[in-house]
């Protein structure tokens, strides 16, 4: 079980407690938090789950596989911070974890 | 050409010919809209299916959805270097282009170009696509027949496309003769001779050198053509690398969302409860778009090169093997998708659909074409009661791009 907050642009916030062993965007999903889109489904090929993750839980959320790099990659709007939420674990090491999201999803 | 010599689909019946005999590569099934059974039949029978011998040479056919996936996922062996199309490159006419390369380069291109279609772009382009839209529409006769594909569909791509190069407006419909030229060939009827498709190519490069010309020593636009003249990793193309990338965007935002706007009206036409829903619910427009987008399936394939050797659903696949991904089939796979051959405008999760592509060739115009069906639509409820399509539409005898030559319809007033 992890406690996640989500910004959305506009500065609204969603918490939400994640189950052990789901994604950070599976967790979007279900709980309705709007802005992410999740077109593929969670297979690191679309790029719709782009995310923010906030400086103090960089170290916790790992580094992006060569294949989330090469979607990211292609996202012009990318910050040093961007990751694909389908591709963050859910465990208890990141309790607490705050992520932006982006004003739109490519 | 083998053409002659083959047995075609469009003779046999669907449901008794031998599975290893299919091939739906045949034109006249696009032509006729009678492929259906067969991909039906593939992925029941033969998800990855190899048909030996065709007009285009041997190829296998990926026809579910997940198999797609698993081939987009893969670019390290399944690559897009050289071509897409089911058609094997002309070795005397190569066209290089950034969705027919692998990384590194096709990431380098296209991150030159990619920002044009940015979500913070198009937001910034919503108030002219709005009235382009507006006044094709309120030229439009009301309660007599026309063509919908030439006056709406067309012209309105025609007309964003425009927009995008900065391309001399009175010239625009030169846009959409290249467009049909780069996909067509003398079977498909658009052009006479191979000649002919060349000679009128060169002259598309020719126009665009010029506006290179004019850009280039300039500071850098948001246009098209001035992001390619500056990029650095675009900047040194020879002209036939210039030539290739410009078909690219020239038929990437022309023949796909040109079909989507035509596919979309006969689809509410043939399914009437769903055009009530809209109707009365506006609100559902984001999802009808998403579901147009499914339903019609602009780009019916896309093809990649095995590189090495590899095992798909059970078969072996050899380097060099031509394997295509059915888009058109995976959209109506009913182990994804629920209920997928009916039209249904609030399907829960409608932008799970094939037709954009996944993986790093993914459309990178999807944001605007969705944005473009959705003010249309906005639009045609704001002024008209019903467009009803009055007459068999025609189809486009390809493989590749699944649309519409001509559809007739009549508009009713509110």
């Amino acid at each position: 079980m992890a406690k996640i907050t989500y910004i959305e642009h506009d500065g609204t916030q969603h918490e939400i407690d994640a189950d052990t062993g789901t994604t950070v965007m599976n967790a979007a999903i279900d709980n309705l938090v709007p802005g992410i889109d999740a077109d593929c489904g969670g297979e690191c090929s679309c790029a719709t789950c782009h995310v923010m993750v906030h400086e103090a839980w960089l170290g916790k959320v790992g580094t992006p596989s060569d294949t989330e790099e090469s979607m990211l990659d292609l996202n012009p709007e990318r910050q040093a911070n961007s990751r694909l939420s389908c591709q963050i674990a859910v465990s208890g090491e990141i309790d607490g974890l705050v992520v932006d999201l982006p004003e739109f999803q490519f | 050409m083998a053409e002659a010599s083959l047995p075609r689909m469009i003779d046999v019946d669907p449901w008794s010919i031998a599975i290893e005999d299919i091939d739906v590569s045949q034109r006249e099934l696009w032509a006729e809209n009678k492929k259906w059974d067969f991909f039906t039949r593939l992925r029941d029978e033969a998800p990855v299916h190899f048909c030996p011998e065709s007009d285009v040479g041997p190829y296998w056919s990926v026809t579910r959805y997940a198999d797609i996936m698993e081939v987009e996922n893969n670019w390290q062996s399944f690559s897009s270097d050289r071509t897409i199309v089911i058609d094997d490159p002309e070795e005397d006419f190569e066209l290089p282009m950034f969705i027919a390369m692998d990384p590194p380069k096709h990431h380098d291109q296209r991150k030159t170009v990619q920002g044009v279609v940015a979500p913070v772009n198009l937001q910034a382009l919503e108030g002219t696509i709005r009235e382009r839209v507006q006044d094709i529409l309120d030229s439009l006769p009301v309660g007599r027949e026309f063509n919908w594909v030439e006056q709406v569909s067309i012209e309105l791509t025609t007309q964003m496309l425009a927009t995008l190069f900065d391309f001399p407006f009175a010239d625009r419909h030169k846009l959409t003769r290249w467009s049909d030229v780069a996909t067509g060939s003398p079977e498909t009827g658009v052009v006479e001779t191979e000649e002919q498709r060349r000679e009128e190519l060169y002259e598309c490069l020719e126009y665009f050198t010029r506006l290179w010309q004019e850009r280039v020593d300039k500071p850098q636009g948001i246009d098209l053509v001035s992001m390619l003249a500056h990029g650095e990793a675009t900047q040194n193309m020879d002209p036939q690398e210039y030539l290739g990338n410009l078909v690219l965007l020239i038929v990437g935002g022309n023949d796909t969302t040109r079909n989507s706007i035509t596919g979309g009206v006969l689809a509410l036409h043939e399914n009437p409860n769903e055009y009530n829903k809209l109707r009365s619910n506006p609100a559902l427009i984001p999802t009808l778009v998403s579901e147009i987008i499914r339903w019609v399936t602009p780009l019916a394939h896309m093809r990649r090169t095995v590189t090495k050797d590899c095992e798909l659903h059970g078969k072996t696949l050899r380097a060099g093997d031509k394997v295509v991904m059915w888009y058109v089939s995976g959209n109506r796979d009913e182990r994804v998708i629920d209920r997928p051959n009916e039209f249904m405008i609030d399907r829960p999760r409608a932008r799970q659909h094939l037709s954009f592509g996944f993986g790093i060739h993914r459309c990178m115009g999807n944001r605007l074409a969705e944005m473009q069906l959705r003010i249309l639509w906005e639009e045609i409820q704001n002024r008209f009661h019903k467009v009803e399509v009055v007459g068999q539409p025609q189809r486009v005898p390809s493989n590749f791009v699944h649309g519409f030559t001509e559809l007739p319809v009549v508009l009713h007033a509110l």
